[in-house]
């Protein structure tokens, strides 16, 4: 339990995906000019996270890892399907965010309403393909460390998102070089956010 | 054919600094000059042919499911890619880790068969697939250039500050850190966009 603990801790702000991979930069620089929004897709990035890690993280356990189809019988405990991971892992992401759209369109039509144009968006975000590679690369053991990653994950992108939309709200007001409007400050904006967050990098949990 | 096809993204219109494309790996790999290049050659590759395939396929892909196909088509030659790397440059592929893997999200590449690659025919969607890879290969390795030299001092893994100059040495000099960094490439390319934008004043934001 202690070691969930500080895997969901570690992952929200010493591995943040933003900070310190750069995973989901396009929609992360695209939808931050208000917070309202970036609410919206934040959270819309916590559930598909929370949803598509753990279905990769099971079927990464029992079809890919080499050897990893023993229990279809002994014939088939040669085989090694790792190098399919990529492609069954964003078929798994594109498939599971059709699925939510339409399971969130039927039941909660309000929710649809504030996620619903995010959610398409959300297939091509790397953060969410890039969490099923950490997970496959780092070697994950159980669903619920799994899990508990994705939320910590999704929850880091989360505030990274919605703290740069505060800043970016402000920035609106002051005076920047122009050349440098929009954009170029943006990045050095995002920048400098990292390394206030590399200040927990030596926390050790 | 048209040359602009070719010449446009890879300063006035190119993918990184004007249209916001591919940010995510283009940070990560860019430590070191070395496997900047690679991630840049791979992308390139599988910018190219997923647009000439997908423009190949384009009058049969119904317009509903054409981003699962699409995606296939990408995940297909980065499947490709990886298993080359893998055989022929391992250590780098190890550097590279999930970013490889990673390039089936990058956005230049949906990007550009959204806007060329499902309305043109295939050969100028190579041509523009491929010139998206290079300007986006560019912006890699400029910022990978001055990562590696300032945080390193070498380029190319060649040692280019002479190894006396440092304090260990009795010398005077000290490597940035902080380049070596992940935030640094993010100021790095907000430096890039700013230089560009002095030049290009018609690209400047109200």
């Amino acid at each position: 339990m202690q070691d969930l603990v500080s895997l969901f801790v570690k992952s929200i702000f010493v591995d943040n995906m933003v900070f310190a991979y750069f995973l989901g930069m396009c929609s992360y620089l695209a939808v931050s000019k208000n917070v309202k929004t970036a609410i919206g897709l934040g959270v819309a990035v916590i559930f598909v996270l929370g949803v598509t890690l753990p279905v990769n993280f099971l079927l990464n356990k029992y079809v890919l890892t080499p050897a990893a189809l023993a229990w279809l019988g002994p014939d088939f405990a040669g085989l090694d399907l790792s190098f399919l991971s990529f492609i069954i892992f964003i078929a798994v992401i594109a498939s599971i965010v059709q699925l939510v759209e339409m399971v969130v369109e039927k039941y909660s039509p309000s929710l649809y309403a504030s996620l619903g144009i995010f959610l398409p968006l959300i297939a091509v975000n790397c953060a969410i393909l890039g969490g099923s590679l950490f997970m496959q690369e780092r070697g994950y053991e159980t669903l619920a460390e799994a899990t508990t990653f994705a939320l910590g994950s999704g929850i880091g992108w989360f505030l990274a998102i919605v703290a740069l939309a505060a800043i970016r709200e402000k920035l609106a007001y002051s005076q920047v070089p122009k050349p440098l409007k929009g954009l170029g400050i943006t990045f050095i904006v995002v920048g400098l956010m990292g390394i206030a967050f590399m200040s927990f990098m030596g926390i050790k949990l | 054919m048209d040359k602009k096809i070719f010449i446009e993204p890879l300063f006035r219109n190119n993918p990184v600094t004007v249209l916001v494309l591919g940010i995510c790996s283009a940070l990560a790999v860019t430590v070191k000059l070395e496997p900047a290049i690679v991630m840049a050659l791979s992308v390139t590759i599988v910018t190219g042919f997923s647009g000439f395939i997908v423009s190949l396929l384009r009058n049969t892909i119904p317009n509903r499911i054409r981003i699962i196909v699409q995606l296939v088509v990408v995940a297909m030659l980065v499947i490709l890619v990886d298993q080359i790397l893998k055989a022929f440059a391992y250590d780098v592929s190890k550097q590279l880790s999930v970013f490889v893997g990673l390039i089936i999200t990058n956005c230049i590449i949906m990007g550009r068969i959204e806007a060329f690659a499902l309305g043109n025919k295939p050969i100028p969607s190579l041509v523009d697939g491929l010139a998206n890879g290079l300007g986006y290969g560019i912006i890699l390795i400029v910022i990978a250039l001055f990562r590696e030299f300032f945080g390193s001092g070498t380029i190319y893994g060649i040692q280019i500050i002479p190894a006396e100059w440092y304090i260990k040495n009795g010398g005077f000099y000290e490597n940035n850190g902080l380049f070596i960094l992940p935030p640094m490439a993010l100021i790095l390319v907000g430096l890039v966009i700013w230089v560009q934008r002095s030049i290009q004043k018609e690209l400047q934001e109200k």
